[in-house]
């Protein structure tokens, strides 16, 4: 008997994952430097439409899709975020030779840069090079890296100066393991979208907000929480993990679950919430890692200072080399990240944070 | 000229007072409504022009900031020499051998330096930093120095406003007392919407006043007017000048506070290909303006920076085109009245 | 309780950036008392409300009494548990700390249980010449409390927070040494200030504000938001600064024991200035001129820029040996601090409220002039 009731399950569980990955597939493939969303705004638009009961797009760009709660009074508001832009670069000169320099959109490690293959929205292609004269200095600085775009004089080139591109990467599987370009936050928007999928209710009003311009300084993330003036704010992103060889102080881990936020650079997690989300992975029956970072902070930073503060939190997926073109993630810690969403929204708030 | 007071009067960031007085001399016939906030930001209306007005049109806001760089005074050693902070961010290389002006009283002051002579060869390679020197104004003790001065008294570059070569003009503080001169210009003319014409305080210090001037109003346009980064001086390699003297209004595609509005930016552009002004796209990711703020109020707001370009920013001496100022104008002119429909929404 | 208990008690309390219940429980007990109402706010900062005593002579407003905001943060700088690697404990730093302080300090882990514990690294004898020439990195620093690794795990988590476990000395002429007396030397300021002001009539709402997470990051998230919940007229923060001490120069320090600084600059709003200037002359309380070129680096740097802009000032109280845990205070700077807060408090009258008002003026240009828009916007 145990056996015939495992075998159906762990097919669909295989099923939910194929469809998940799908899911992962086209929102990565899909462009969407900060401040050039448009494209991955009008992907995401597409997978969520019929989901939610309402749909709008901010001043931004923040698209906001929000899911009403069934309780007629005492409902909270839920906000879920996660940007939807990606890794970029944006033109800032053409010189003679039709060589483009450039700037990075987002923390990219300038080692990462060099002789990386970028793409334009209108698909002209460039490579990364680098200055040849200095080239013995161990530091690559990113003045000193051109994009070659294969033209011979500025009017060759097919792309302007303010243009943006992003990276070439499409999702490869190892295992239960991906390695794909924009990672960081498309696994965060596949989350809340799959979240938002398999909700069919929910006692609270639940706002799920993909943000733009999250890795130039959580703009979007201010202005979204500011007009929607949440009772609880989460943050869904994704998380450097410290299991590379001599790697920094930490102990998150890929494949060990969702990360639970307490600390990073600029966000300071109450222990209510933390005690919130540890609980509804308890619930879930998904594993979960504790997270205290030295670096980096996430759209939690902006939403906890809106208005008069914020209850916020942050669950992120474990990843590793997020500031490089091609970061590693476990697609089991995303599917658990939904699980304890999942979790989390099945119960009043109100009842939870009692 | 406005430009040649207002360059001149001394406003170092949080002590904008004189600015705002010269400023509000000059359009107080010009607004239907002006006032100061608790930072000491200027904040003038004018309602839309009751010829012409469409019901639903937006609200638009220019805004430019009264403040520049300088320095304050934070203590008086017992020889009588001031120490100071910087206001701002000044390069601490072009400090030695110039004159200020401290405090109400326009106190001068040098900041001298160890002569030449004797010094080794290693120590002439060295920039010297603003925490090492100081300011002399001849005092013969801390008690004389502070019968003249005070501890959080402010200093300004003593620069005279001048016009050089061919029409180019020099002065202290052009960044952004030029924006200043431009809005004021710009709040004689009639509007077919409301206007909100802000003078902020405290640009130079984390774009302070905007963040605050920018919650209270509640707009659907805003544009920032400024003095930009202008680095054309000859040069080896083949690298951006950020912006050209000669060749008009710049327009801030993105900078590391904004990325600008889209919409706004193709207006402008259309504006200035179809009316014959020349302009230039600013270079990419260099310098924040006051638009960092104002686009993050609330639940955003479109945003767009349009500067003249401006050499030697701040220094004692900067210097800018009349020209460049006056198609800056024509620009701001022109496009205005075209937001009259409001902007499309984003899809 | 006496200034010098109370501060000894603060100061020996828990309470690292984030977690400052503590701390806020022992503030508040302190408040209530001398105030009409105890509120908290959603990041857990604690706000005292103690009503205008005075009415105000226009009766149209008189349920409208401005308001006053003075507040301290109740945080300390701490450390944070990372992972627990085979018995031990690595952690990080919350707040700034210069990792030269922590080697061999007496620590406490706030786990399931308060657990004392040791700062502890490799002995010097087994170390080379050259990593003996250098301050421990903070990586190889580890907290070692004598329990088995399956013991500590059932104990103590990731992300608890650590404090160093330090009991206040007294030194010589009424000075004192301690941990975080930064800032909670000034906590007594504002809970004694608040104490006075019970002897006495005010004409203002005063609003005594205890704040978390001041020593995190860049936000000053606890003093952003509440000071956005109170939206006061004026806000007074009181933090503290560099006292002079060696290789300290006097450029960027006050002296010990003379009062406290009144801060200028930028983040300073110069009617606010002028008055706590005034109120000090003449009440013949000692003090002392800071200035700061851009920000603070204190609550009044975030609290000035709130909703629509906050007329703000800053008392500096004079400190030595700062983010050690050794900081050391003169407890006549935080009776001076008190005095002159207090006495300011009280003088606040309408004419103040006028002279802060905003200069509005409208030009009559024949529209009918409505005052909506220039009042605030449509959300507030």
């Amino acid at each position: 008997m145990a056996k015939r009731t495992t075998v159906p399950e762990k097919k669909s569980v295989d099923a939910d994952s194929s469809e998940f990955k799908g899911l992962v597939a086209r929102l990565t493939a899909a462009f969407g430097p900060p401040g050039f969303e448009a494209p991955i705004r009008a992907q995401i638009r597409d997978e969520v439409q019929s989901f939610a009961d309402e749909l709008r797009v901010d001043v931004l760009g923040n698209l906001i899709a929000v899911k009403r709660g069934r309780a007629n009074s005492a409902r909270k508001k839920i906000l879920l975020a996660a940007h939807m832009d990606e890794l970029g670069v944006m033109i800032t000169h053409i010189d003679q030779k039709g060589f483009c320099r450039f700037a990075p959109l987002g923390e990219i490690e300038p080692l990462a840069l060099l002789g990386q293959r970028c793409v334009f929205k209108n698909g002209t292609v460039g490579v990364i090079g680098r200055e040849r004269k200095k080239a013995k200095s161990k530091e690559i600085e990113p003045e000193r890296l051109y994009l070659d775009v294969g033209a011979s004089g500025p009017s060759e080139a097919r792309v302007s100066v303010g243009d943006a591109a992003t990276f070439f990467g499409e999702v490869v599987e190892t295992g239960n393991r991906l390695s794909s370009r924009a990672v960081d936050n498309r696994l965060g928007c596949a989350v809340l979208i799959q979240t938002l999928r398999e909700l069919h209710a929910t006692a609270d009003d639940v706002y799920f907000v993909f943000t733009v311009q999250g890795h130039t300084g959580k703009r979007g993330a201010t202005t979204a929480s500011f007009g929607i003036q949440p009772d609880f704010a989460l943050a869904v992103e994704v998380t450097e993990a410290a299991d590379t060889p001599e790697a920094e102080i930490g102990s998150i881990a890929l494949g060990k679950g969702v990360a639970i936020k307490i600390k990073d650079e600029t966000t300071l997690v109450s222990s209510r919430v933390r005690e919130l989300l540890i609980e509804s992975a308890r619930r879930a029956r998904v594993p979960y890692q504790l997270e205290v970072q030295l670096h980096g902070g996430t759209e939690a930073e902006a939403m906890q200072i809106s208005r008069g503060g914020n209850l916020v939190g942050g669950v992120s997926i474990p990843a590793r080399y997020l500031h490089t073109p091609l970061p590693i993630v476990d697609v089991n810690d995303a599917q658990n990240t939904i699980q304890l969403l999942r979790a989390l929204l099945a119960e009043p708030l109100e009842a939870q944070l009692e | 000229m406005l430009l040649e007071k207002l360059s001149n009067a001394r406003g170092v960031s949080g002590d904008e007072a004189r600015v705002r007085e010269l400023i509000i001399d000059a359009i107080s016939d010009r607004v239907d409504e002006y006032r100061v906030d608790s930072l000491g930001n200027l904040i003038t209306l004018k309602r839309a022009a009751t010829r012409g007005a469409r019901r639903n049109a937006p609200t638009v806001l220019l805004a430019a900031h009264m403040d520049e760089v300088g320095l304050l005074i934070v203590h008086v050693e017992a020889d009588g020499r001031l120490r100071f902070s910087k206001v701002g961010g000044i390069d601490d290389r072009v400090l030695p051998s110039k004159v200020f002006h401290i405090g109400e009283n326009k106190i001068a002051g040098v900041i001298g330096m160890k002569p030449r002579h004797g010094l080794k060869a290693a120590e002439m390679d060295k920039v010297i930093e603003a925490d090492d020197l100081s300011l002399d104004i001849g005092a013969h003790s801390r008690e004389d120095a502070l019968s003249v001065v005070q501890i959080g008294d402010y200093a300004t570059f003593a620069t005279e406003f001048a016009r050089i070569g061919n029409g180019l003009v020099r002065g202290k503080a052009l960044d952004d007392r030029a924006g200043c001169a431009l809005l004021v210009d710009l709040l004689s003319e009639e509007y077919p919407f409301d206007l909100y014409g802000l003078f902020t305080v405290q640009e130079e210090v984390g774009l302070r006043g905007a963040r605050v001037a920018a919650f209270t109003l509640d707009v659907d346009a805003a544009f920032v007017l400024e003095a930009t980064v202008c680095d054309d001086s000859p040069k080896e390699k083949d690298v951006s000048p950020t912006t050209r003297l000669g060749y008009g209004p710049a327009i801030t595609l993105a900078d590391p506070t904004l990325m600008a509005d889209p919409r706004l930016v193709k207006l402008l552009i259309a504006t200035a290909s179809e009316n014959k002004i020349p302009y230039q796209v600013k270079q990419p990711m260099i310098g924040g303006t006051d638009a960092g703020r104002l686009h993050l109020a609330r639940e955003g707001v479109p945003g767009v920076a349009v500067s003249v370009p401006t050499r030697y920013l701040h220094s004692p001496a900067a210097l800018l085109s009349l020209r460049d100022y006056r198609n800056t104008l024509r620009l701001m002119r022109a496009t205005l009245p075209r937001l009259a429909r409001g902007l499309t929404p984003v899809i | 309780m006496s200034l010098e208990n109370l501060l000894i008690e603060l100061s020996e309390a828990s309470g690292v950036s984030g977690h400052e219940d503590a701390v806020s429980r022992i503030v508040a007990r302190e408040m209530e008392p001398f105030a009409d109402e105890i509120s908290y706010s959603r990041l857990g900062s604690v706000i005292a409300l103690k009503r205008a005593t005075r009415t105000r002579r226009h009766k149209s407003r008189a349920s409208q009494s401005p308001k006053l905001l003075f507040e301290a943060h109740i945080d300390e700088i701490g450390l944070m548990v990372t992972a627990l690697d085979r018995g031990v404990i690595r952690f990080v730093a919350v707040g700034s700390f210069d990792p030269r302080v922590l080697l061999a300090q007496d620590v406490l882990v706030h786990g399931r249980e308060t657990l004392p514990g040791i700062i502890g690294a490799r002995p010097p004898h087994v170390l080379t010449a050259e990593e003996r020439g250098k301050p421990v990195p903070l990586n190889d620093l580890f907290i070692d409390v004598g329990l088995s690794d399956a013991r500590l795990r059932a104990l103590v988590s990731v992300g608890d927070t650590i404090t160093i476990d330090r009991r206040v000395s007294r030194l010589c002429n009424g000075r004192f040494a301690g941990k975080a007396f930064d800032d909670r030397c000034a906590v007594v300021a504002v809970i004694e200030a608040l104490k006075q002001l019970s002897q006495v009539e005010h004409g203002w709402d005063i609003y005594a504000v205890a704040n978390v997470q001041e020593e995190h990051g860049t936000f000053y998230p606890g003093a952003f938001t509440s000071t956005f919940q109170v939206r006061p007229d004026v806000a007074i923060a009181l933090d503290v600064t560099h006292a002079e001490q060696p290789g300290m120069s006097a450029v960027n320090a006050v002296a010990l024991g003379k009062g406290p600084g009144l801060a200028l600059g930028p983040n300073i709003h110069h009617t606010v200035h002028t008055k706590l200037m005034q109120v000090a002359r003449s009440r013949e309380i000692p003090h002392q001129i800071t200035a700061y070129a851009g920000s603070t680096g204190t609550d009044a740097w975030a609290m000035q820029v709130v909703s629509t802009g906050i007329p703000t000032g800053l008392l500096d109280l004079p400190l030595r040996y700062m983010h050690t845990s050794v900081e050391t205070i003169a407890l006549a700077d935080i009776e001076y601090s008190a005095r002159l807060l207090a006495a300011f408090s009280a003088e606040l009258d309408e004419s103040f409220y006028r002279d802060l008002q905003v200069e509005t003026k409208m030009v009559a240009r024949g529209a009918t002039v409505s005052r909506r828009r220039m009042t605030g916007g449509k959300h507030q």
